[in-house]
This record gives C-alpha cells, structure tokens and sequence, in this order.
C-alpha cells in the first residue's frame, strides 16, 4: 500500500489514539461501558490497522510474534491464578475479597486484575489470528481489488 | 434497515460487497442494542462484528475468491419453505415474550434485585455489568477468556506457524541426519 499517502498518514495519526481508548476501555471499565473483552478488541485493531497499511513485517516488528503467543497464554493464566491466589488465602475460588483487607476493595482490585487478564487474552487472540491468516500468501494480486 | 441488509447479502455476488455488507448489518444490529439500552452489548458488537469479523473476512477472501460461484442446478423451493416455517416458528416463539422493559419479565425477578440490592455495598463499582460479570459471575467469564484464548490456539495450529515451523524442524534434522 504505499502509494496510499493519505491512507498511510492517517494511520499514524490514529493509531495511538485507538490504543489509548483501548485502555480508557479497559481502565474505566468499572464506571462506563466496557471491559477487557472490548479493550481488548481495539487494542487489537490498532496493531491490525497498521499492519493491513504497512505491511505484516512492520507490525511484527512492534509486536513480535512470539510474544502474542506468550501473551495469548499468559491472559488466562492472570485470571486463574487469580482464583488460585484467592483458595490460598483461604477464600473461594475466585473470591476478590482475599486481595485486600477491606472486602470492597478486594473486589475493586480482583474486577481491575481478572479484566486485565481478559483483555491481554482478548487482544492477543485476535492479533494472532491476523497474523495467521496474513502470514499465508494471498492468491489475489494488489490491482484487483 | 437490517432486512434490506440481510436481503443484499443474499442477492450479491461480489463477495467484498458482501463482507462490507455484513459490517454494516453488525453496526445497524449494534445501533439496535443502543437504542435497547444495552451499551455493553452494543460496544462489543460494534468492536467485534463490525470490526474484526470484517478484516477477517477481507483476508479470507484474500485468500480464496473474490466472487461467489454461480451454482450449476437449478434452484429448489425446498430451502425457502424451510426459511420460511423456521422463521414463523420463531416469530410465534416471541409472542410468548415479555413486553420490552416490563418489569414482570422474568429476568427481571429472579437474581436481578438480590444483585441491585447487594452490589452497592459489596462491590461498590457503578457499572452494575461488570460487576456480575467478573465478581459474581467470575466462573462464566474464565470460561468465555478459555474460549477465546482456544479459539486463537485453534487457528494457529490450523493456518498459523506452529505446524509450519515444526515440520521445518523435523525437515531440517532429516537434512542434518543426511548429511
């Protein structure tokens, strides 16, 4: 896409804002619409709108392959060793009270980390799908779109 | 609005008209759960179906054709009259349904107010969603994160560098071994 000048700009001028409300999504969550499963999302886009405008070698470079992979994992095991966490310090499992001494605030820090954990999971799964499906050669040439 | 969409896409043959179809009919669905007061809802529709589904889409076809082929038999009235029984099936399902907002309905009486009563003090976060979602309703949502993280592991092991890099491995051994 290099000949797409207004394209490429504009891509540069948003990404950062999409990342930024990914993680007002993310953050603010608590107290508006949203979550990890949305943040996650729009976290996601932005890495797949900059490669779909510059190319999948580009993106890998800022987000390199094997690290979605880690993250990928890494997503889930925040949650459950959440829910681990909690059966150790003699609550349920996945009871957030065990992470504070005041029970609200425990609740407060468990919603915070298990949401962090489903947007990591979220936004690496769907940027390694991308990556899936735009690492095979396609058999359409540029022109015909 | 959503039935002309739906029409559209059963009529096009163009497969990248379609794919920009259905992202619109995503968007119009979301604006629906907007309007139904359902913002979380609405967000991730608009998040996911019209945004990620719809790169997917782009890059499958990328990766297949760009134009539906146009079948060689003749079409039968079969599947319509399928459709069609389906959809009145459907339709006579829904008059059962509460009202939109009654307060009867039965989602309304049956946790709901044990959680409206219970979140204030016990969770104290405004956004009553989130709080079934990852407190109370803290199994479902591990699950749903499961779900996700092996539908990405499905695809990387079907389309993805795994299998790829690995039988470069195993190529390469037999190639050391050779020599």
């Amino acid at each position: 896409m290099r000949h797409h000048l207004i394209l490429r700009v504009i891509t540069k001028l948003l990404v950062g804002p999409i990342i930024l409300f990914a993680l007002y999504v993310q953050f603010h969550g608590d107290y508006s619409p949203g979550g990890g499963f949305q943040a996650g999302v729009i976290f996601a886009v932005a890495f797949i709108l900059y490669g779909i405008v510059f190319g999948l070698d580009k993106v890998k470079q800022v987000f390199p392959e094997w690290l979605v992979h880690k993250l990928l994992a890494l997503g889930v095991l925040i949650y459950a060793g959440t829910g681990i966490y909690s059966l150790f310090a003699g609550y349920n499992f996945l009871d957030y009270s065990a992470l504070a001494h005041d029970p609200e605030h425990g609740q407060h820090y468990g919603i915070l980390i298990v949401e962090a954990g489903v947007g990591i999971t979220v936004s690496a799964a769907m940027v390694a799908i991308y990556y899936a499906f735009g690492s095979r050669p396609p058999r359409i040439s540029d022109e015909e779109w | 609005m959503l039935v002309t969409t739906a029409l559209a896409i059963v009529r096009i043959r163009s497969l990248f008209a379609v794919v920009m179809l259905s992202g619109v009919f995503s968007l119009l669905s979301a604006l629906l759960f907007v309007t139904m007061d359902a913002v979380d809802v609405a967000f991730t529709e608009a998040a996911v179906g019209a945004g990620i589904s719809t790169v997917l889409m782009l890059g499958t076809i990328a990766l297949t054709s760009r134009f539906e082929r146009i079948s060689s038999h003749a079409s039968s009235p079969i599947p319509l009259v399928v459709v069609l029984i389906t959809g009145m099936v459907l339709v006579y399902g829904t008059l059962d349904m509460p009202n939109f907002g009654d307060p009867n309905a039965p989602a309304h009486v049956h946790v709901l107010p044990d959680y409206l009563e219970r979140i204030p003090h016990e969770i104290g976060i405004p956004n009553m969603v989130t709080d079934i979602l990852a407190s109370y309703r803290g199994y479902d949502t591990l699950g749903e994160t499961a779900v996700v993280f092996t539908a990405g592991i499905g695809v990387l092991l079907l389309i993805g560098g795994l299998g790829r890099r690995r039988r470069k491995l195993v190529a390469d051994d037999k190639k050391s071994e050779d020599a």
